[in-house]
């Protein structure tokens, strides 16, 4: 079927081996990072298409869109939005925050436990 | 706001002609185009000229402290600039604008790779303009690296009927170019077809040969100007003639057959066969040994007084500066373009010569495309973008 296999296939790698400029850990971040750049260009011009249907279709004006300012509901269930967004965006920020006193109280990696535990330690 | 009047950067891509078998690209499909042009049109304007403000300031003196010397190679340059983090700033993201554009056409290509290729067998059905050699050996010089990161190259078929390289290859043609090749991506032909009616206005070829044809964009405006003409378009890759052909017939141009081969061995074409061989943007992937023989075979299948027509980057010059040069190179070593930095560097007047073409029957000249029916601000673009402008060196011999 062509949808699996454009999203098998779409971003396969071509023959030859691939040149990196920067770090390749650096270089990887960029590289997701410039596709999810894309992908907000691709969203906002479909934005645009839908505000200015909308507005060809006499169902609002894009000065209805500038004007518009939320109610005391709407701003909190917007704000709400965007501190869910960015708590899932900044996880790892959070998580590595977290760590630092979890150290201190003797986190351990799952491969030291595993280790532990198979030396017959008893819980 | 701004008016279009105002207005001079790339235009929407969906200037893009759309044939009968061009591929349906959704609202998302088309912004993802519009965004990979726009992004080269950054690097190459706000981008690129970072690089070389960089290099003159620090890494020239830099290698020249090193090495108490200036640098005396473009190998030399473009080493010196890999230490130069603005050099791989721009590099990494050229690259991944490279990919990008891959997967985006990929997408619109193999998302309906089946319904294309039906549509293209019900273009071609029977079609005696088309002749596919399935034991095709497929050359070295395409099967070692994919060009231009394309993955499967212009030959690999994912299935018996298989279009969709053509396909990927047509919707991402304004990608690089910004609109340059105008509104059939047909730029460099167009730009041929003006050089032979200004130069040669009594040349009335009867059989034309195209020597990596790929989609047949750039023999199309010669079929079209020539409607007498006999054209043969040679391509390896039987996805491209496949579409080729399609597309040719949707846009009405008959006058092309399309023909799997390799150019270097064109034993099922007489001597003397051709009035007019062309290339557009070939010479740069291929391999020295292959250049030679497709330039014997040339020189065999041309009547006397017959015209090859090669259109190409400019060669390395010793005027051109190190640095343009090193800059010129980066396809060769980080766009899978491995022969573009020898084949700018060669003496092709001797390789004319050792073909057997004429000294004083050379041909040396400046063309470019105008895509002023789709980018009015083409005809004052001064852009320089390291071998992607749609201005190009014409290179050729009279037999």
């Amino acid at each position: 079927m062509s949808i699996a296999l454009a999203l098998a296939d779409a971003g396969r790698k071509p023959a030859g081996k691939r040149p990196y400029f920067l770090e390749p850990d650096v270089e990887r971040v960029l590289a997701i990072t410039m596709a999810a750049v894309q992908e907000l260009a691709v969203a906002r011009e479909r934005i645009d298409t839908l505000e200015r249907l909308l507005e060809s279709k006499g169902i609002l004006t894009r000065g209805d869109i500038e004007s518009f300012a939320p109610n005391a509901d709407e701003a909190a269930e917007r704000g709400l939005w965007t501190q869910e967004y960015l708590a899932r965006v900044l996880r790892i920020v959070q998580q590595e925050g977290e760590s630092i006193a979890a150290a201190d109280k003797g986190d351990l990696y799952s491969e030291d436990v595993a280790v532990e535990l198979g030396a017959g330690a008893q819980a | 706001m701004i008016a279009a009047a105002d207005y001079d950067g790339l235009p929407d891509s969906r200037v893009v002609g759309r044939h009968g078998m061009f591929p349906h690209t959704s609202h998302d499909d088309v912004a993802r185009i519009n965004f990979l042009a726009q992004l080269n049109r950054h690097l190459a304007t706000q981008v690129a000229p970072f690089v070389k403000t960089a290099w003159e300031t620090r890494a020239r003196p830099k290698t020249e402290a090193a090495a108490g010397r200036p640098a005396k190679t473009r190998h030399e340059v473009r080493k010196a600039l890999l230490g130069d983090p603005m050099f791989n700033t721009w590099s990494a993201l050229r690259r991944m604008t490279m990919e990008q554009r891959q997967q985006a056409g990929r997408w619109i290509a193999l998302r309906e790779a089946e319904a294309l290729a039906i549509q293209a067998d019900a273009l071609t059905e029977g079609d005696p303009n088309l002749s596919l050699d399935p034991g095709l050996k497929v050359p070295r010089y395409i099967s070692a690296v994919d060009h231009h990161c394309m993955a499967g190259s212009y030959h690999t078929e994912l299935f018996p009927g298989d279009v969709s390289a053509g396909a990927n290859y047509d919707v991402g043609l304004f990608i690089t170019t910004g609109g340059l090749l105008g509104r059939w991506s047909d730029g460099g032909g167009r730009a041929i077809v003006d050089w032979v009616k200004r130069e040669r206005p009594d040349f009335r070829p009867r059989k034309i040969l195209d020597i990596g044809a790929t989609l047949g964009h750039n023999v199309l405006p010669i079929a079209a100007a020539f409607p007498d003409a006999q054209v043969i378009a040679v391509d390896v890759g039987a996805p491209m003639l496949r579409y080729g052909l399609a597309r040719a017939r949707a846009l009405g141009i008959d006058n092309v057959r399309f023909v799997q081969a390799d150019a270097s061995h064109l034993p099922q074409f007489k001597d003397g066969a051709f009035d007019w061989v062309q290339t557009t943007m070939f010479l740069h992937e291929l391999s020295l040994g292959s250049m030679n023989a497709i330039f014997a075979e040339t020189h065999r299948l041309l009547r006397p007084g017959g015209l090859v027509l090669h259109v190409e980057q400019p060669q390395y010059t010793p005027e051109m500066p190190l640095y343009e040069q090193a800059m010129r190179d980066w396809d060769a070593y980080y766009n899978n373009e491995p022969f573009w930095s020898t084949l700018h560097e060669i003496d092709l007047d001797a390789r004319f010569i050792e073909a057997g073409f004429s000294p004083d029957k050379l041909i040396h000249d400046k063309v470019s495309a105008d895509a002023r029916d789709i980018f009015p601000a083409a005809a004052d673009d001064e852009v320089e973008d390291f071998g992607r402008k749609a201005a190009w060196r014409l290179v050729g011999a009279e037999r």
